[in-house]
């Protein structure tokens, strides 16, 4: 249960980064790439997938 | 200027972005929360969960229902377990129409239609399986939840790099740590499906459990497939289901269960209890890798040109025709495996009768549907419950 909850942390920090790198990225392209990333990340966090 | 098309452009990928989750996330969490309705049948006395024997089991994903249909008579005890494997759906079916049809005469069934309901309520990644599937009744259509082989990752999160398989030490595939049919007998402080085989080993303890059927369905490249796998104390009683079935239904083969796999239901239910495992397979093509379009279709026909193909290469190790292997097939094979195994069980103990009634044979699930079992849930006595 602990680890459980530390991969979800992970998952969380991950989903930080994305946005962020998403906001900072001047390249619309790489912009894309990281929402197309993010999306399995955030049905994981909702717990939906 | 710049920034604005920059944005313009990253505000479009958003929108498309969130439409895609919400609509996905939609379709999710109604798969995850869908409940199909049991109306329990004239047969069942007591309605318990798994939790009832293994209390950290109580109010969580893999809290199972275990439907009890006693007699009121000294007999044997049968358990049989539907949807093991949720993605092999002719198991639940087949255990859903017990519940709802079966009266027992003597000894006490017990019927469990999701095993592993944290796998039932997800499909295989990448493998575009349904959500649903729908079965014609007398009173209108029944929905069902497809499942997936393996506990849903939202309950049992993350895998090991290893399985190490408790006791026996055996390294496994790391994904089946959520496989029911690999976790056998479990462990109180395991995986989840760890935990809730170790529930029913609890389980089989406190009931007296006699006799164990676990139900599958097989992919026709597999060899294990057609078959009743029994645990070497069974023997004799799967022999002859195999021989009479074959003699007189169909044809279906029996193996032993090998000493040295572990963590399956035939090796260690019969290892780790006084109760004799059988395992029962049936031909289902859905899970055939060279198949083509994975609809409910084929789910429901099990007919499949390119599986056909395969067969014609001697590539299968079970036939197929143009006729496919439709759910009816396969539900009344497992309804009949289940009478002829519960006959032979009381035929070699005579001082613990099984006498079940009620429930339809091979013949007549073919010749009526599986959905003419199935009891309207608004019906004026219907007393449901959610699965």
């Amino acid at each position: 249960m602990a680890v459980m909850v530390l991969y979800y942390v992970i998952t969380a920090l991950f989903t930080v980064i994305l946005v962020r790198n998403f906001i900072k990225t001047r390249d619309v392209q790489k912009g894309i790439l990281y929402l197309t990333v993010l999306m399995p990340f955030v049905l994981r966090l909702f717990r939906l997938k | 200027m710049r920034l604005n098309k920059e944005w313009t452009i990253k505000g479009i990928a958003m929108a498309v972005t969130g439409t895609i989750l919400v609509l996905a996330g939609i379709a999710f969490a109604q798969h995850r929360n869908f409940k199909e309705e049991v109306v329990l049948g004239p047969g069942v006395t007591t309605v318990r969960t798994l939790g009832d024997y293994f209390a950290p089991l109580k109010g969580g994903p893999n809290d199972a229902n275990v439907f009890i249909l006693g007699s009121g008579e000294p007999g044997g005890t049968m358990l049989v377990l539907g949807a093991s494997h949720p993605e092999e759906p002719a198991t639940s079916l087949t255990a859903h129409l017990l519940v709802e049809n079966a009266t027992v005469e003597q000894g006490k069934l017990i019927v469990v239609i999701h095993s592993n309901p944290s796998a039932s309520t997800v499909t295989r990644p990448g493998d575009a399986y349904p959500r649903f599937f729908h079965i014609e009744t007398d009173w209108g259509v029944k929905r069902f939840r497809m499942g997936d082989r393996w506990a849903n990752p939202l309950d049992s999160w993350p895998d090991p790099e290893t399985y190490v398989h408790f006791p026996s030490g055996q390294l496994l595939a790391y994904m089946d740590v959520r496989n029911l049919n690999r976790t056998w007998p479990g462990r109180a402080n395991g995986s989840l499906a760890e935990q809730t085989c170790y529930a029913f080993m609890r389980l089989i303890e406190a009931e007296g459990v006699d006799l164990v059927i676990d139900l599958h369905e097989a992919e026709l490249e597999y060899p294990i497939i057609g078959t009743i796998v029994a645990h070497q104390n069974g023997l004799r009683i799967a022999a002859m289901a195999s021989m009479t079935l074959t003699a007189e239904e169909f044809r279906i083969g029996m193996e032993i269960s090998p000493l040295a796999l572990h963590g399956l239901s035939h090796r260690e239910i019969g290892d780790h209890s006084n109760a004799p495992a059988f395992l029962a397979e049936t031909p289902q093509p859905f899970l055939d890798r060279v198949r083509g379009i994975t609809d409910e279709s084929l789910l429901l026909t099990g007919k499949d040109e390119f599986v056909m193909k395969a067969g014609e290469h001697g590539l299968l190790y079970w036939p197929i025709d143009e006729d496919g292997w439709p759910i009816d097939v396969r539900v009344g094979r497992h309804c009949s495996t289940i009478l002829s195994i519960a006959g032979f069980w009381t035929m070699f103990n005579r001082s613990k009768p099984l006498v079940v009634t009620g429930v339809p044979r091979y013949a007549d699930v073919v010749a009526e549907g599986v959905g003419r079992f199935f009891a309207d849930p608004r019906g004026a006595r219907a007393q449901v419950v959610l699965e």
